[in-house]
């Protein structure tokens, strides 16, 4: 990276130079003030992990269509109406009761947004992103999530091309939950692979 | 504390509206909501690919975490699109920083140019 003349990074800092960069790119006609509120619109109130959560249910109530998700991520979760417009594919992978799959992003924090909507802050920060790698059990155990040696942890590392987002067991006692009655029950976490959905008896 | 918060939206009647948060902020503040839509809209408009934000910013949280910066996320993230607008001829290094100066000593100055 170029060094910067003014090393101070507050957050002050950065807060003046965005609107110094936004109010150059509208001087200039590069952007419309009311393009940049759209799209930040879209993220803060229509895109977010409820659209993961209707994909999860979809999945958990037609085999065909979880054939289909897990085929092609991108192609299913668009059949749904959610697609990026940055241009990542989607990989979906299946979480069993041998098989626990994590995502993570150890170079920034590429995420699969179409379906999870913008990531939390852990999964930002340096600690997940520099030990889920080396220690997933140990990570995830601080998750709360205390998984047996017999399932077997698969890492995934995004990257700005392929994204990943993991399709929960099933819990027991749902299933004669319809797919609207399952929406709730799925959380964000355990669509990243940090969490487990809990029976909803439990 | 990630796990209460989601089984407390999962058991709210709300939960359809809610659960995209899962209880918290998307943004801290409303400049990295700006910050943000500034590097998606220029990509939505092809300016330029996502991938070339996307490394731009893996090698700008390289660099701060090797160096011990404590910045937070949003602030790599227009660090990074300030150099990547400034390699695009988007816009002069000089400009910017003449335009961060301007807006630092003028509160008044907005959004509405548009």
């Amino acid at each position: 990276m170029k060094r910067q003349d003014e090393p101070d990074r507050s957050e002050s800092d950065a807060a003046l130079r965005t609107r110094a960069l936004e109010s150059l790119l509208v001087e200039k006609g590069l952007l419309a003030t009311d393009t940049i509120n759209k799209v930040v619109e879209k993220y803060e109130k229509d895109v977010g992990p409820l659209n993961g959560a209707r994909v999860v249910a979809r999945a958990w109530s037609d085999p065909d269509y979880k054939r289909r998700l897990l085929a092609n991520g991108t192609a299913a979760i668009a059949e749904l109406g959610f697609a990026g417009r940055e241009g990542a594919e989607i990989v979906v992978l299946e979480n069993t009761s041998t098989v626990h799959n994590v995502v993570v992003c150890t170079l920034c924090s590429c995420y699969p947004w179409p379906v999870l909507g913008l990531p939390p802050g852990w999964y930002k920060s340096y600690a997940y992103r520099s030990r889920l790698v080396r220690e997933p059990r140990a990570v995830l155990r601080e998750f709360d999530l205390h998984l047996p040696d017999s399932v077997e942890v698969r890492v995934w590392d995004s990257n700005s091309d392929l994204r990943y987002m993991v399709l929960p067991e099933r819990p027991e006692g749902t299933e004669d939950l319809t797919e609207e009655a399952l929406v709730p029950l799925v959380t964000r976490d355990a669509m990243i692979g940090a969490a487990r959905i809990d029976s909803p008896s439990e | 504390m990630t796990r209460r918060i989601d089984r407390k939206i999962a058991d709210a009647e709300t939960t359809v509206a809610l659960p995209r948060r899962n209880g918290e902020l998307v943004f801290e503040a409303p400049w990295e909501a700006r910050a943000f839509g500034l590097a998606l809209a220029l990509c939505e408009k092809g300016v330029f690919e996502w991938r070339e934000f996307s490394t731009a910013l893996a090698a700008t949280i390289a660099a701060a975490e090797k160096a011990n910066d404590p910045s937070g996320y949003y602030a790599r993230w227009i660090a990074s699109l300030e150099e990547l607008a400034i390699e695009k001829g988007l816009v002069g290094r000089g400009q910017l920083r003449a335009r961060t100066r301007q807006v630092a000593t003028d509160p008044h100055e907005d959004h509405d140019h548009g």
